[in-house]
């Protein structure tokens, strides 16, 4: 958009990709994904066929991390830089992994009943970090769209996003602390415990989900974008 | 040290307005007891004082929101914010003294609680005693840059409990851990991070807040 503006080299590449080769690549990702997942993956020795939803399930949940993280990110180019395109990024990526983040909590849900007979679980320390996360984040667009845009809104958002990636540790550590940790442990700190297929369809699930997450981001950009060429248009000619 | 003196000016300044307004501290007394009370008819009979300890810290965190809530309320109504980011001093430093000041009020209130929780349900272990002053100090550091924040939108007073609650859960935790367990060393180190992390990201971020 704004040309000669500091970008990290490979985000800069990628933002280079016309938007259709991304959906298209997205499209054939996540087709490959699903079939994988359904039909390639062998079922859990312990778990059984239910445990095919992990696949989606960690994926999900890394991309709204991931999110989280990039918004914060574009938050402190916006305190730091003052890059004019930051806060928009940042909101949009937030957006995104609060999307995600409910599809952590619904596939973790679904997960934790097959597993265990509950659709909650308390001692699940994923779902309840992102149950916090979702309160957080939640107020985020409550700060956001209480404030008349502008620099004040733009600040007030880049530095509540910035909060967020002080919390997800800090809440990580203090659900750790607060209970027993039940949560099946796929990863070890021995590696994974998991070879093959299993590895492969992981792999190639969690780049279709930051794929389609990186298209969604994408689209939905493009779309903000156009509001405000569109207002600013209005604005001139009113 | 100038900074500091301007803290120490700053904080000054909002305790004398209380101590000639008492607009907040009674109020956090007042609402402190009350909420023993209704605790005392939540709990039935056979529940145990673990229960009761628990809820020790919703009444602290609800007390801290009452007085957080008012912190910056003087600030808005008056106009002084804009004089004070005017003042050739660090922003920072309004940040720190509003967050002394209210530090101060709270641990009024939980001179008063404490004792009263003692009467009404079962005293207190010395680890249960740190760590409540472990929490006030984050409560006042995030509670304080929230109230900052608050301040700054339409919703206002709507939208500092739902900026501080998923903030507070962490605080929770550790002051909870910390009354319940037998070994509360964990859970005592776990607040003083908490501690230090949210206030370095207070400290560093305030200007943004009170600016443009």
């Amino acid at each position: 958009m704004t040309p000669g503006r500091a970008q990290l080299g490979a985000v800069g590449r990628l933002q280079r990709i016309p938007l259709p080769v991304l959906a298209a690549a997205s499209v054939v990702l996540v087709t490959g994904a699903l079939a994988l997942v359904f039909f390639v993956a062998p079922n859990d020795q312990f778990l059984g066929f239910s445990q095919r939803i992990f696949y989606f399930h960690v994926s999900i949940a890394f991309t709204a991390y991931l999110s989280f993280g990039f918004g914060a990110w574009k938050g402190l180019l916006h305190l730091w830089k003052r890059d004019p395109d930051a806060d928009l990024e940042s909101y949009v990526a937030i957006h995104q992994g609060v999307i995600f983040g409910v599809l952590v909590l619904v596939t973790g849900s679904i997960w934790a009943k097959y597993s265990w007979g509950h659709w909650w679980l308390w001692s699940e320390n994923q779902l309840v970090l992102f149950l916090v996360l979702f309160l957080f984040y939640a107020a985020y667009f409550m700060l956001r769209f209480s404030v008349d845009d502008g620099p004040q809104r733009a600040n007030l958002s880049a530095v509540y996003a910035l909060f967020g990636v002080v919390l997800i540790p800090v809440s990580f550590l203090a659900i750790r602390l607060a209970q027993n940790f039940i949560h099946p442990v796929v990863f070890t700190r021995h590696g994974a415990n998991f070879g093959g297929w299993m590895l492969v369809t992981y792999f190639v699930t969690q780049v279709a989900v930051l794929a389609l997450a990186y298209t969604l981001y994408r689209v939905e950009l493009a779309g903000k974008r156009l509001d405000a060429r569109l207002r600013r248009l209005r604005e001139s000619y009113a | 040290m100038s900074y500091f003196a301007d803290v120490r000016a700053l904080a000054r300044k909002d305790l004398l307005l209380e101590l000639r307004a008492r607009d907040t501290l009674p109020a956090m007394l007042l609402f402190v007891v009350a909420v023993f009370v209704v605790f005392h008819f939540s709990l039935p009979a056979r529940s145990s004082d673990v229960a009761a300890g628990g809820l020790l810290w919703v009444a602290i965190i609800f007390t801290a929101l009452l007085g957080l809530g008012r912190a910056f309320v003087p600030e808005r109504e008056q106009r002084v914010l804009d004089a004070l980011v005017l003042a050739p001093c660090d922003r920072s430093a309004i940040w720190l003294a509003k967050a002394l000041a209210t530090l101060a009020f709270l641990a009024v209130a939980e001179l008063v609680a404490v004792p009263v929780f003692a009467l009404f349900f079962h005293g207190l272990s010395a680890a249960a005693i740190l760590a409540i002053v472990l929490a006030d100090l984050g409560i006042c550091a995030v509670g304080t840059f929230l109230g900052a924040m608050a301040v700054a939108t339409r919703a206002r007073d709507l939208l500092l409990p739902l900026l501080f609650l998923p903030l507070a859960i962490p605080i929770v935790i550790g002051g909870v851990g910390a009354s319940v367990v037998a070994s509360p060393g964990r859970y005592l180190g776990f607040l003083g991070l908490y501690d230090l992390m949210f206030a370095l990201v207070c400290w560093a971020s305030f200007e943004y807040v009170v600016t443009e």
